[in-house]
């Protein structure tokens, strides 16, 4: 299990890095914590021709909050960073995210992995991912030339598939409006590992009714699904309420089958880890606008 | 437990000495196989077959011998097609060569066709990639069903049905009556899956030709350093003399390395025909597809049942997956042999009939994973209470006493042939009942039940057959038939002492519970007494280390050798002090004469006149203090009984381990935190297979489960503390008194998990008889409609 | 053609020099060009930990990480957390709890449990932290509970010390 030759590019900018990505063409992939794309090299089931190592970047790794402009996340954060992070707006506004990391993987695997190589990487089950359709978040794309930005909902083509063109490189993430109420909550055989269904939902409750809410599911196809979540307008927020939406949304779903579980059983998870995460919301703080 | 460095009553053996192993490994100064270096040294890198089942063409390596930094590229034919044969003395028995190098036939997908030999692992890698090999694949066979199907291709050509072994081990003309008669009849097909040993340092081997000593060394992770040589020796026609087997530090075993790998062998022969050294070191993918696996078997199972309980008849058709060869040197009989003559285990069984086969497909073959197939009996017979209670209205725990071996029967003979040493099974299952109240789980799994989750609680009562000796493993007619182990204890002029035997550690603290045995029968610290194991240069043939008989067999083997020793000691004390060789006792480094408190002389004192002035002692006094002694036991049954609480969340259909405990047995403790240490392991592989572990097939043989992150290993997460009671019922065959262990936790655990699971859903209709049991399975069987049911959620 | 690059590095405060190729991962690099055995290869693709290094003070997989790019960091491996021929505390402790049987993955735990005390301090270690710690990296012999206790027993000493000490 070596992997396969390459040639080794070190970037000490986006800059050169975003260059370099154009003189070498599509053979060539970025090179952040590695965790997802050096095992596929070691199986040789990837082979670049080239890596372009953007981990000595600097001015990469931030959280950024504004009351106008929501959370600005650098490419190169490490999932550990998001999880310990002890900013009080971050945990007020956006505190779903360091609430979530505590899913990815385990203490190594978040110490050296990066927000912007989860959302590169385009795992339809992966927490930052689903996150980001749930929370309309914003992909910055860096290139030789410009810069722009992407929603996250046509960012992802489908399984570790982007809109990321061979020279460009994420630089952050935008979140650009809080969710005081959201939650992410997954099921996996094993603590660690890759969910086979996860449920990221914001719930906006006032006065013990549930104004509207956003669901959005991952394991269950080649993206982000969100189902819709329009029942939930005006219902009371209790338990029956999460449980209907809950069977409401596996209704919606059309999962696949893997030696990780059928579609039914999909389904079924669906249906408990999204009632399951509204519950959840529902006894967070509320927040304001 | 803490560690204790000093004896306890003046003896050792009984006492949580440190374990002497764990300094070097801490430091990171263990030596395992893929540590060792040697100038020139050559990487091998293997080309795989990528179908279940095809004919082999042309294998074309121009290409691969133009890459850069290869040496060479071994084939069958280079090789002259060498091979491992592994037989059994039994007509029913169809052996199959198992080829170094595939010849004309692949039978697994990562079976090896050829072997580049390059300067470099990475470079040897990248040849393989350019090995062209003319494959016409053939329909492949993945499950027994599969196999033994009427159309089914046939896999070797003498093993009709697919059938390489076929044993009706015991019959009973009765049965018939009894099925007809019998207040409960209980019938049920039991299976478990095929699972990986799995430990964390793969097959490794470093050979190299040695031409001073005229022989092959070949440095391998092993447990069974002679079978080795035995092998490697016939394999490539040279003499035993002429290979020296080495095992260094090995990092686990668990069966997978109690038999001869190919690739070891296909190392060794590279290293013969280049007259350099090669190493090879299996990686994660390669240890999950191609090499040994175990424990895929199927019970399809009747017992009859009185009206109080007591089981009257079992008969049970054994199906064992064996994979596309039989493994050496035990041969593919060893899990349905075992499986039927030791199917009764704990209980009586007054008339029985065992037919155990093993069957061959297109998978990885299978050697002795821990337990063999005992985790699946055990499973079976618990089962097999269980549901006798479910229909008789009767405590399943009650049911279990009323069957087994009692206080007062053992020795106990057993329909089987086999007798029983005495134990404690219905002591432990008492004292496992006891603490289980004690310790409150039944209250806990009311509460969990009331906070809308499931929870249940399961036991499993077991026996464990150790250290084989030779008579009870001939019984088996392998034609390589294992059991005795010869130690040496050599004592040096400075009062020091080596020991080696034929037994081969691989975590199990060897280094410090033989030196325990050894102190305690020479008078000397556990400190002044060095394990060599692992080197066929060094030790007496013998038979490694697997199916908990290291420390039975091999320190019974050198506690008798120590006790040589200690009384050519006494005779020279006594000679010195003008005294009876009887009264001398030696303990903490010096020879006493009982009652004469000034009479006395150092060990070392003693070893230094023998070595040194020779001269001044009597002629049978002289010349060294050594020995060599075997030991060969009968075979001695410890026991154990395990209970298990889960918790199971019907949402998703999560289990999760909550609780548990083993109530176990070994005899005459050597170091309780050693033992400690190899029960909560054996637990932790046990639950595994019960909750997590499978290798999975799609239905052309194409494997699923190719690395960790399929194959789901247990994490710390997945398991809780586990807590221990110790009884002691001395083992009479022993040197010691102390029974092997090494695989009772595994044995057990299966059983009692599913235990656990079934009484979860104690209010459904569903029974499971499988492991593992997976979220999945729960889920079906709480919504068992296609329509979503409502559930109340946490 | 390969690409090699000369790079400099700190192993457990030691300088080293040496030209590696792109490809080799920094777990081979130590092991086989450098010497530092005591790292292990389990898996080589990320689950199982027992190739855990300390690089510039984050535990790290070395089997997903290429020798070159550890040029100019420091490494800390299981063969400098002695201090001489003295065990550390941690490597003591897991003695003292049967925390290793074969030994194989016990340099990634060591790693492991190094990096994490000095990332988090050990004040608030407990019980079912310490598991969920552990459960980063596989073992195959202990079942875990020795393990367990070891890092648990470590932090809290090391806690006590800076208490006692404060």
């Amino acid at each position: 299990m070596k992997p396969a030759p390459f040639a080794y590019h070190r970037a000490h900018s986006v800059a050169e890095a975003v260059a370099l990505l154009a003189e070498l063409g599509d053979e060539a992939k970025i090179l952040a914590g590695g965790l997802s794309l050096v095992p596929m090299m070691n199986f040789r089931l990837a082979r670049p021709a080239a890596l372009v190592d953007v981990t000595r970047i600097e001015g990469l790794s931030y959280l950024r909050t504004d009351p106008q402009d929501g959370l600005r996340i650098g490419a190169l954060t490490t999932h550990r960073a998001v999880e310990t992070s002890r900013d009080p707006d971050v945990l007020a506004r956006f505190g779903v995210l360091p609430r979530s990391a505590r899913w990815i993987g385990h203490y190594p695997i978040r110490s050296r992995g990066t927000f912007g190589g989860s959302i590169a990487h385009a795992d339809p089950a992966s927490e930052w991912c689903l996150l980001a359709m749930l929370l309309d978040a914003q992909v910055v794309l860096t290139g030789p030339q410009r810069q722009r930005t992407l929603r996250a909902a046509e960012f992802f083509e489908g399984y570790y598939s982007t809109a990321a063109s061979p020279d460009e490189m994420i630089t952050e993430l935008w979140f650009p409006r809080p969710a005081p109420r959201a939650v992410l909550t997954e099921f996996a055989q094993r603590q660690g590992d890759f969910a086979v269904v996860a449920a990221a939902v914001c719930a906006d409750i006032e006065d013990g009714i549930c104004r509207s809410a956003r669901v959005v599911l991952g394991g269950v196809g080649p993206l982000p699904v969100e189902v819709n979540a329009e029942v939930l307008s005006g219902q009371p927020a209790t338990s029956d309420t999460w449980q209907a939406m809950g069977e409401h949304a596996a209704s919606q779903v059309d999962p696949p089958e893997d030696t990780h579980g059928s579609g039914e059983f999909r389904r079924r998870l669906t249906a408990t880890l999204v009632s399951r995460a509204l519950a959840e919301a529902s006894h967070l703080p509320g927040g304001t606008r | 437990m803490t560690p204790q460095a000093v004896p306890f009553d003046g003896r050792w053996v009984g006492v949580p000495v440190p374990r002497k192993e764990d300094r070097r490994l801490l430091l990171g100064r263990g030596r395992f196989v893929a540590d060792l270096t040697r100038p020139g040294l050559l990487h091998a890198a293997f080309v795989r077959s990528p179908h279940a089942h095809a004919r082999v063409g042309a294998i074309d390596v121009t290409a691969a011998l133009q890459a850069p930094g290869v040496e060479t590229v071994l084939t069958a034919a280079t090789l002259g097609d060498p091979y491992l044969l592994a037989l059994l003395e039994r007509d029913e028995f169809v052996p199959t060569r198992m080829p170094i190098l595939a010849g004309d036939t692949v039978r697994f997908v990562g079976e090896p066709v050829a072997a580049v030999i390059a300067d470099d692992a990475y470079r040897a890698e990248d040849a393989t990639e350019l090995v062209e090999v003319d494959w016409e694949p053939r329909p492949a066979v993945a499950s027994i069903e599969a196999a033994t199907a009427r159309e089914a291709p046939q896999l070797h050509e003498q093993a009709r049905g697919n059938c390489l072994v076929d044993l009706v081990m015991f019959d009973d003309d009765r049965l018939g009556e009894i099925f007809g008669t019998a207040a409960v009849t209980v019938s049920a097909t039991f299976r478990s899956a095929r699972v990986a040993a799995l430990p964390l340092e793969g097959r490794a081997c470093l050979a190299e030709w040695d031409d001073r000593d005229d022989q092959l060394v070949v440095h391998v992770s092993t447990q069974v350093p002679h079978q080795v040589r035995s092998g490697v020796a016939q394999a490539l026609g040279l003499p035993e003399r002429q290979v020296r087997v080495i095992a260094p530090d090995v990092g686990g075993g668990f069966g997978l390395k109690c038999v001869v790998g190919r690739e070891e062998v296909a190392v060794a022969a590279a290293a013969l025909r280049l007259r350099r050294p090669v190493r090879w070191a299996e990686d994660r993918q390669e240890n999950l597809t191609a090499a040994f696996h175990g424990h895929e078997q199927r019970y399809q199972v009747r017992a009859a049942f009185g009206q109080d309980g007591r089981i009257l008849g079992l008969d049970a058709a054994i199906d064992c997956d064996t994979g596309a060869y039989s493994a050496f040197p035990f041969t593919c009989a060893v899990e349905p042999l075992m499986a039927s003559t030791e199917l009764p285990g704990v209980y009586k069984v007054p008339a029985y009939r065992a037919r155990g086969r093993a069957i061959t497909t297109n998978k990885a073959p299978a050697a002795p994973y821990r337990g063999v197939s005992r985790p699946q009996i055990v499973l079976v017979m618990e089962r097999l209470m269980e549901k006798a209670a479910e229909a008789l209205g009767l405590d399943p725990l009650d049911v279990r006493r009323i069957n087994l071996i009692s206080p007062g029967e053992f020795p106990y003979r057993g329909v089987n042939g086999i007798t029983y040493d005495e134990g404690s099974y219905r002591e432990s299952l008492d004292q496992a009942e006891k603490r289980v109240t004690e310790q409150a789980w039944p209250t806990e799994r009311d509460r969990l039940r009331l906070a809308g989750l499931r929870a249940g609680i399961g036991y499993a009562c077991f026996s464990e057959r150790t250290a084989y000796g030779t008579p009870t493993m001939s019984q088996r007619r392998m034609r390589m038939t294992p059991g005795y182990d010869t130690a040496m204890v050599r004592m040096d002029p400075t009062g020091e002492v080596i020991v080696t035997t034929g037994t081969c550690g691989h975590g199990q603290g060897h280094e410090t519970t033989f030196a325990q045995i050894v102190a305690d029968r020479l008078g000397v610290h556990p400190d002044q007494v060095r394990l060599r194991q692992g080197d066929t240069d060094l030790a007496s043939y013998g038979w490694g280390t697997w199916g908990s008989r290291s420390v039975v067999i091999g320190g019974g083997a050198a506690g008798r050798a120590a006790e040589i020793v200690a009384s050519q000691l006494r005779k020279v004390a006594a000679s010195l002090l003008e005294a009876s060789p009887a009264d001398v006792e030696l303990a903490e480094g010096m020879a006493r004469i009982r009652g004469d408190a000034r009479a006395s002389i150092p060990i070392p004192e003693m070893a230094r006149l023998v070595h040194f002035q020779a001269h001044r002692l009597e002629e049978d006094l002289r010349y060294g203090l050594e020995a060599r002694a075997t030991f060969d036991p009968p075979g001695t049954f410890s026991n154990a009984c395990h209970a298990a609480m889960v918790v199971i969340d019907p949402g998703t259909g999560a289990i999760r381990l909550h609780k548990y405990l083993v109530v176990e047995d070994c005899g005459v403790v050597i170091n309780p935190m050693v033992v400690d240490g190899q029960v909560r392991g054996g637990v932790t592989q046990g639950v595994a297979a019960a909750l997590l572990e499978r290798v999975c097939f799609d239905p052309e043989g194409q494997p699923v489960s190719t690395t960790l992150m399929d194959y789901l290993a247990p994490t710390a997460a997945e398991m809780c503390a586990v807590d221990i009671v110790h009884l002691q019922t001395p083992s009479q065959f022993g040197e010691t008194g102390a029974k092997g262990m090494g695989e009772g936790g595994t044995i057990g655990a299966p059983a009692a998990v599913l235990g656990a699971i079934n009484d979860a859903l104690s209010d459904t209709g569903t029974r499971f008889d499988h492991i593992p049991v997976l979220p999945e399975h729960i889920s079906a069987a709480l919504h068992p409609s296609a329509a979503l049911d409502r559930q109340d959620v946490a | 053609m390969k690409d090699r690059h000369a790079i400099t590095l700190r192993v457990n405060g030691r300088d080293h020099d040496l030209v590696v190729e792109a490809r080799r991962t920094l777990a081979d690099m130590l092991r086989h060009d450098l010497g530092y055995t005591g790292t292990h290869l389990g898996c080589e693709h990320g689950i199982c930990g027992a190739c855990t290094v300390i690089l510039n003070d984050a535990p790290v997989r070395a089997c997903l990480v290429f020798g070159v790019q550890a040029d100019g960091a420091e490494i800390r491996t299981v063969e400098g957390l002695a201090d001489g021929e003295q065990l550390s505390d941690l490597q003591q402790s897991f003695s003292d709890h049967h925390a290793l049987q074969c030994g194989f993955c016990t340099p990634g735990f060591l790693m492991l449990t190094e990096a994490y005390f000095a990332d988090t301090g050990t004040a608030a270690m407990t019980e079912a932290r310490a598991r969920e710690l552990v459960a980063a990296n596989l073992c195959r012999c202990t079942g875990y509970q020795g393990i367990v206790e070891a890092v648990l027993a470590t932090a809290r000493a090391r806690a006590n010390a800076r208490d006692d000490s404060s």
